[in-house]
């Protein structure tokens, strides 16, 4: 096994067990700074991928936006935070079940597909993903009109938010 | 303006007045007669321009004044409608215009003009009189204006329009668009104050019995315009090769000719319309309208006009006669005609109503007419239509002022008595001098005074005529008649007034307003003057000096001008004896009868004068044979048996039968067919849908657990699919 | 180096774990932290797919920046849904929250 073989089993076992921890842990509060570690796990899987910005957009965006905007809401709705009572619906064995089928079916996809086990190529000399990647955002003939509609949705979900969350009275 | 189409225009000035007044100017009395009467006074006045034309023209019967244009396109060609005025057509205009002027203006005085509106007067019934104070503050009941004035010059101007457009009308059709016309109007005006019952029955009795003439008449146009193909006077009658086709031409009826047929047929149409016997029921209850209606209908317009129409189809009544012998239509019109002219003689005498015996009267001149026309005295026969037109016009007129003046004193006293009963009249010479001098120079002519009236001249005649002829049988009956007819207007005159009042109103009577004596006067002028145009040029003494005008006029409108009869005193001295006998003899019976005593007749003639006072029951008699079969048949036959048992039986068993039909399909086939299935779709819709709410639980989580089976299912089966077809 | 079945396999799981969170939590703030999760395990496949099998392309990474950006917008209007619905019903429990109830 290889040193980054290894790297990569350790991360995944802290990611997959503060998200499980999430799904579990009763305090709201607890399941968000949970969800910050599992977040951390995935920006060190972005770095394996050698796609760094990624990497740190995560942590930007995610952790520091994303997962402190859900400690906010945990804050303002704190009585039912603090709740005693079972975290789960009486559902939850469904949910279970189907959470475990869905993963054994993508498990039996990926085993019985041929490419699975490739191992990825390096980079080209002075081929840099990053550069390319901003030049296709601000292409024209490439992918400018995706990035301003997911602008143009990131502005209305702002507009909206304000306009939901609006305390009339 | 040229003459042809003055007479164009003769006609119209009335119609136009009769739509002004009816749409515009109903509610304005003064300006609605003024209307009328100026309409009047054109119509009048055309009507003297193209007669003082006509008379210039020489031959006027072989060139006679005539325009046409073409109305009605028929498969062939046109119809043609135009105007024709030949002597007749020219003679008959200049009585026409005189009467119909006069009857205008005698009715603003007739209809209390200017006369305070009556205190209780309803529409549709005669005006009851007004209480005035006079200024000592004495109350009198005065007459009171009609409450339809303006409709009655409504009405009475589309009547002129119907006699105007049928006196120069050039052919049959539209002389019979005025002769309807007229029937209409004579409806409307019989039935003028339709508040009375006895009006409302007259006017329908009226339009029923004339019809039943006017039927035949247009069947005999249609036959005539089927053998012919036209119906213009000149192209029929002045055309000897039409007339001798039609003569020859035998008909659907055996033994006539189709000349005499159509003539037959026509001629009852003037039965109908002139009330000759037996459809003569219906003129002597026409005088339930106004008396100026009487007098238009009885003088200047209806009656006249079926005369005329005879006298102007003459060439087609004696087609195929040759010389002298008598055609089937000439032998019917005599035999009715005298009959009829003895027949309402006899009734006139027993009647007391002042205008129903003058509404005999006319029925008996006009049956002379007929029956002189009937002997071929063509032009005796239009001389005597004339006459009589204007000496009829003034006893009609002078009648209603008699009844009018009796009115005011019936008002004036409070005496109610029946202003029209001769029985309360008497000694009104004194009270209404002007209309008692009209009115004898009237009845004198009605009685052929000799040698100054105008009825003299024409019924001498007629007498000559028969006499001439050697119709001996016509000549007695019609001798008879004169007789009767003497007697009766001296009995008419006696009692209105000569003698002493016997009623109260008659001692108050009143002369009457200067409207109404000025036409009663220029009318006793022509009942004088008319007969003056006709004296036979062979009358001893004064033939001669004045020329027989009339008959070199008025004979130029037939192809074969008419000789005149030689002269013979035995006719002479007949008229002159029964004018004078029936004069005499009236006024010595009445002229000192009393108050409440009897009909010196009603002793004389016994058993009979009841009869006579019944009109020879004809009114019961036609209620029997014809009105009440009729009612028979309408209540019992056609109601009670066809439309309800016969009818309603079929009716109620169709029903019947469709209500079970109906029912079978509502319960076999509606209810559990289609009603079934219309059920169980709703139904299973309804039970799935409550089964299926169930998965509605408004949870989220369940939702998307749902949704997530979804997919895992369809995954699965896109899985399989991509498999089993071998893609990658 | 490590296979790209691991990087599935990985994704797969945290899919999952994510998935039951959604399916099974109370807390709607809960919800909205598993579909966090598996926003991001479909982020790990995205670059994984682009760096083992395309990455002269930029699909992937775009795929992936846009992602960002609904995720982003989601929880925004998501927690001002939650706000919303706490200040009238007091209460934030997904299955309190059933107004569309049959």
């Amino acid at each position: 096994m290889s040193p980054i073989q290894i790297i990569f089993i350790l991360v995944s076992a802290i990611t997959l067990g503060s998200a499980l921890m999430v799904v579990t842990t009763r305090n709201m509060v607890r399941a968000a700074l949970w969800l910050v570690l599992s977040l951390f796990g995935i920006a060190i899987h972005f770095v394996l991928l050698e796609v760094g910005f990624f990497a740190v957009a995560q942590v930007i965006i995610y952790i520091g936006a994303i997962a402190i905007l859900m400690i906010f809401a945990i804050m303002l709705t704190r009585r039912i935070a603090q709740d005693p009572g079972p975290q789960t619906n009486s559902t939850w064995p469904i949910a279970a079940i189907l959470a475990l089928g869905i993963f054994g079916l993508i498990v039996f996809l990926v085993q019985g597909w041929e490419k699975a086990a490739i191992q990825p190529s390096p980079f080209p000399a002075g081929y840099d993903p990053l550069r390319e990647l901003g030049v296709a955002l601000v292409s024209a003939n490439q992918y400018l009109i995706p990035f301003e509609i997911a602008s143009i949705l990131l502005l209305a979900a702002l507009i909206g938010a304000i306009i939901i969350a609006w305390d009339k009275k | 303006m040229t003459t042809e189409t003055l007479i164009w225009l003769i006609p119209l000035p009335p119609l136009l007045a009769f739509f002004l007044i009816v749409l515009f100017t109903n509610r304005y009395r003064g300006l609605s007669h003024t209307i009328a009467i100026a309409a009047a006074f054109l119509s009048w006045l055309g009507s003297m321009i193209v007669f003082i034309r006509a008379l210039q023209v020489h031959e006027l019967g072989k060139h006679p004044f005539q325009s046409s244009i073409p109305w009605l396109p028929l498969g062939e060609g046109w119809f043609s409608i135009g105007v024709l005025i030949d002597p007749l057509g020219a003679a008959t205009l200049f009585f026409v215009a005189w009467t119909i002027l006069m009857i205008f203006i005698y009715s603003v005085g007739y209809h209390n003009y200017g006369q305070p509106e009556g205190d209780h007067d309803r529409k549709g019934l005669p005006p009851h009189g007004a209480t005035v104070m006079d200024e000592h503050g004495h109350k009198h009941k005065v007459p009171s204006i009609e409450p339809m004035y303006s409709r009655f010059f409504a009405f009475i101007g589309l009547f002129a329009f119907g006699m105007y457009l049928l006196v120069v009308s050039d052919n049959l059709l539209t002389l019979f668009v005025g002769w309807e016309i007229m029937g209409l109007c004579s409806y409307l005006l019989i039935g003028f104050w339709y508040g009375k019952p006895s009006a409302r029955a007259a006017m329908i009795k009226a339009f029923i019995t004339t019809r039943v003439g006017d039927v035949f008449m247009l069947l005999g146009i249609a036959y005539l315009y089927s053998q012919t193909g036209t119906l213009n006077y000149r192209a029929i009658l002045y055309n000897p090769e039409v007339l001798e086709t039609l003569a020859n031409t035998p008909s659907y009826i055996a033994g006539l000719s189709a000349a005499a047929l159509i003539g037959i047929l026509l001629f009852i149409g003037t039965v109908g319309k002139s009330a000759q016997f037996p459809l003569h029921v219906w003129l002597p209850d026409a005088m339930e309208g106004p008396t100026p209606v009487s007098a238009m209908i009885h003088a200047a317009t209806m009656v006249s006009a079926g005369v005329y129409m005879v006298i102007r189809i003459f060439p087609l009544l004696s087609a195929g006669s040759g010389h002298g012998a008598l055609t089937a239509p000439m032998i019917v019109m005599t035999v009715i005609g005298a009959g009829t002219a003895l027949f309402a003689a006899t009734i006139a005498v027993a009647q007391n109503d002042i205008k129903r015996v003058l509404a005999y009267s006319t029925i008996s001149q006009l049956g002379y007419m007929v029956a002189a026309l009937g002997i071929g005295a063509y032009i005796a026969a239009a001389f005597h239509l004339i006459t009589h037109a204007f000496f009829k016009a003034l006893l009609f007129l002078g009648s209603g002022s008699v009844i009018h003046g009796m009115e005011h004193g019936v008002l004036h006293t409070d005496d109610h008595v029946d202003p029209q009963d001769m029985m309360n009249m008497g000694g009104l010479r004194k009270k209404m001098p002007v209309t008692f001098w009209t009115f004898l120079i009237g009845g004198f002519a009605l009685s052929g005074f000799p040698l100054v009236t105008a009825g003299f001249w024409s019924k001498d005649e007629i007498l000559a005529d028969a006499f001439g002829h050697a119709h001996y049988g016509v000549f007695i009956t019609l001798a008879l008649a004169a007789l009767l007819t003497a007697f009766y207007t001296m009995r008419q005159i006696t009692l209105t007034f000569l003698g002493e009042p016997r009623s109260k109103a008659a001692e108050h009577a009143q002369e009457t307003p200067w409207t109404m004596t000025v036409p009663l006067i220029i009318l006793a002028v022509f009942a004088v003057s008319a007969g003056w145009v006709g004296i036979p040029e062979h009358f001893p003494v004064i033939g001669g000096i004045v020329p027989n005008w009339f008959h070199e006029f008025v004979g130029e409108t037939l192809l074969e001008k008419p000789k005149g009869v030689e002269f013979n005193p035995i006719p002479l001295l007949t008229s002159i004896i029964v004018a004078l006998g029936g004069l005499y003899v009236g006024w010595l019976v009445y002229r000192n009868h009393k108050a409440g005593e009897t009909d010196p007749l009603e002793g004389a003639l016994g058993a009979f004068y009841p009869v006579l006072k019944n009109k020879y029951y004809f009114d019961e008699l036609y209620q029997l044979i014809f009105i009440r079969p009729s009612v028979w048949i309408s209540e019992v036959f056609t109601y009670l048996w066809i439309d309800r048992k016969l009818i309603d039986g079929i009716l109620h068993v169709i029903a019947d039968v469709s209500i079970k039909i109906g029912a079978f399909l509502r319960n076999f086939i509606d209810k559990p067919v289609v009603n079934g299935s219309g059920d169980m779709v709703a139904n299973v819709t309804k039970s799935t849908g409550h089964s299926l709410r169930v998965i509605q639980t408004g949870r989220i989580q369940q939702y998307m657990v749902m949704a997530l089976f979804g997919f895992i299912a369809l995954s699965g089966l896109f899985y399989l699919i991509i498999q089993r077809m071998g893609i990658q | 180096m490590v296979p790209l079945s691991w990087y599935l396999i990985f994704a797969a799981a945290l899919f999952s774990i994510g998935l039951y969170g959604v399916l099974s939590r109370k807390n709607a703030v809960a919800i909205l932290m598993g579909v966090e999760l598996m926003l991001n395990a479909v982020n790990v496949n995205l670059l994984a797919f682009w760096r083992y099998l395309t990455f002269d392309k930029m699909a992937g990474q775009v795929f992936a920046v846009i992602v960002f950006a609904v995720a982003a917008s989601e929880v925004a209007v998501g927690l001002a849904l939650v706000i919303s619905v706490y200040r009238r019903r007091q209460s934030i429990v997904a299955d309190e929250i059933n107004l569309l109830k049959y």
